[in-house]
């Protein structure tokens, strides 16, 4: 696991860990290497900003779904001073792909969602690669209509490459679950703040970001499709995913431009995994500020603003 | 065993070998059944031998559903765009916008308006497969959009037949993601104005209009062995690399697993809309 790194960011890693081998070096006082270390910064500043100033969309579904990136639980560790997870659907199952629960951050409780994936590989067989079931979905709508009634807001963090393509997910209704949650979010009568942190894959994603503040990291993507799904069926070759990638306009500076979210959170350099503390903190920050701006609305105006802005993204001539 | 007694007409066979000529007859494409085009016509376009629903077009199904000539189109002249300049292997969007619009005489994938149902008002919107697979784009979310909320703020009884293969439509990325979350939100409204949805299933009905406005009617009909789902068959294959089930994501099986209220014979359709409308009541239209 600690030696994943996409090819484009291999040259920066090499060069930050040679450069920490020389200030070791430097500690035991054998050899002068101030000046050595600070080339190699300067160039190592330089090849960041060619890296990651250039990105194309198919490296940024790379870093989108890159193996150190921050999970949900991850987020929820570093922006809470507790967390309260609960479990079920009260049908069928827990659903380990989507986490909920009860959670304090900066002296208010809220509810807070999310998609959930592994890092270690039975982690990641558990959480089902982060492909919620439908018992996820209604989890989540379950939790989230306990938070209305509480008058709790809340938080869904939204990372998952879709819905789980299976055949009990068919037969529980994948659909209807998804469906059923579009609709009753749009009405619910608290304020809803999403962050998309890694991939927004499609359906999958959206029934759990319905929201009145809809954010994207600034490497995350969010798409109708998965590239690699739009090659095959365009391209007839999964392999044209990073040109399905350029075609599909799925990073958020597309969307932000599309009015598909209200914003975008910067990362750390290199992306939220080179310092997911830092990312964190400012998911936290964004989400009291937005939670702020909300607040002076009546349950009624939320709701009422919420489907008046859904209902205006499209673009058609009339 | 036909449903609705004795067919009254013949059915031909013919060697598959022979050349037939163009027009006259259909091969059915679910028993392979040769049936003649007139008698096709007749029978709602259903296999007489196997009763395999042919896909309608949002005209022929308008023509099953509505009385006379009560179906008056909204004429909102919504057109599509080509928001994301889509770059696919071959062809534009914009042309192939035009190439279905030639081939189904429509402007969009799906057409909505005001009509008449055994003499009740209703809203009614179809969507036609063969237009971009029936998928949903800016332009289908809008006009779906707008005859919910036609029918809200008419109180009238909404009724939409799907039927899309496509689900969200690829070539606008996001924007038609977003219009599940625009329909849905709109019947939300028309929901809590305690008027009546009722969603028909055709063949195909899949992912984004599955997972959005097909999904939520306060009763759901579907045609019998209409492929209804979320996921399509060949992606779920490959990802769990082993073969489905006969008759998996049929309508039958939606109905053997609560998601379907009743999987009607497209002859009976329009007698059970009725029906239903007639429970749900305070909803007839004034005689004009
Ligand atoms: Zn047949």
């Amino acid at each position: 696991m600690a030696e994943i790194w996409l090819d484009f960011e291999r040259p920066i890693v090499e060069l930050e860990r040679h450069i920490e081998e020389l200030r070791i070096i430097g500690t035991q006082g054998e050899f002068e290497v101030k000046e050595e270390i600070e080339r190699l910064e300067k160039k190592a500043v330089k090849l960041r900003k060619e890296v990651y100033t250039n990105l194309t969309p198919w490296q940024r579904v790379q870093l989108s779904r890159h193996p150190r990136r921050p999970y949900t639980l991850d987020y929820i560790k570093e922006i809470t001073d507790e967390f309260v997870e609960l479990h079920g659907d009260r049908y069928f199952g827990d659903d380990a792909a989507i986490v909920a629960g009860l959670g304090r951050m900066g002296g208010r409780s809220l509810i807070i969602i999310g998609h959930q994936k592994g890092r270690s590989t039975s982690e990641k067989v558990e959480r089902n690669f982060g492909m919620p079931h439908p018992e996820g979905y209604r989890k989540a709508l379950r939790v989230m209509q306990m938070a209305a009634k509480f008058g709790k807001p809340i938080l869904s963090l939204v990372d998952t490459p879709g819905a789980y393509p299976g055949i009990g997910a068919e037969e529980r209704g994948q659909a209807e679950a998804i469906a059923r949650n579009l609709r009753e979010i749009s009405i619910l009568p608290v304020p809803i703040i999403v962050v998309i942190t890694g991939e927004g894959g499609s359906g999958g994603a959206l029934a759990i970001a319905v929201g009145d503040r809809v954010f994207m990291m600034q490497y995350a993507i969010y798409s109708v499709i998965s590239p690699e799904g739009c090659a095959s069926i365009l391209w007839r070759d999964a392999a044209k995913a990073s040109e399905a990638a350029e075609a599909l306009k799925l990073t958020a500076r597309d969307l932000l431009k599309f009015g598909i979210i209200d914003g975008i959170i910067e990362e750390p350099v290199g992306g939220a995994h080179r310092n997911p503390g830092e990312a964190a903190r400012r998911v936290k920050e964004v989400v009291l500020n937005s939670l702020e701006d909300l607040n002076p609305h009546s349950p009624e105006e939320l709701v009422r603003r919420r489907i008046e802005k859904f209902s205006k993204m499209g673009v058609y001539k009339e | 065993m036909p449903i609705f007694g004795k067919p009254k007409y013949t059915v031909v066979k013919v060697s598959r070998k022979k050349t037939m000529p163009e027009g006259l007859w259909t091969k059915c494409e679910d028993c392979g059944e040769i049936v003649y085009n007139k008698v096709l016509e007749e029978n709602f376009r259903v296999c007489p031998k196997c009763q395999y629903h042919f896909i309608l077009t949002a005209s022929q199904r308008i023509a099953l559903l509505t009385d006379g000539s009560s179906f008056k189109a909204f004429e909102d002249g919504l057109r599509s765009l080509d928001p994301l300049k889509f770059k696919g292997p071959k062809g534009s969007y914009p042309e192939k916008l035009k190439e279905d619009q030639i081939l189904t005489n429509l402007e969009e994938a799906a057409l909505c308006g005001r009509a008449r149902l055994e003499g009740k008002k209703i809203v009614l919107g179809v969507t036609d497969s063969r237009f971009m697979m029936g998928s949903m784009g800016s332009v289908v979310g809008e006009k779906v959009t707008r005859a919910i909320e036609c029918a809200t703020a008419e109180s009238l009884p909404l009724i939409i037949v799907s039927g899309s293969g496509g689900g969200a439509r690829m070539q606008e990325g996001m924007l038609s993601l977003m219009q599940m979350v625009k329909t849905s939100a709109a019947l939300a409204k028309h929901d809590d104005a305690k008027l009546p949805f009722i969603s028909v299933l055709t063949n195909p009905t899949m992912a984004g209009v599955m997972a959005s406005f097909a999904s939520l009617g306060d009763v759901i009909l579907a045609e019998p062995k209409a492929l209804i789902g979320f996921t399509g068959p060949r992606v779920i294959e490959q990802t769990i690399h082993q073969r489905l089930p006969q008759g998996f994501q049929r309508s039958e099986f939606l109905l053997e697993h609560g998601f379907v209220d009743r999987v009607v014979h497209r002859k009976a359709l329009k007698s059970m809309l009725a029906q239903l409308l007639d429970y749900f009541g305070g909803t007839k239209g004034k005689k004009s």
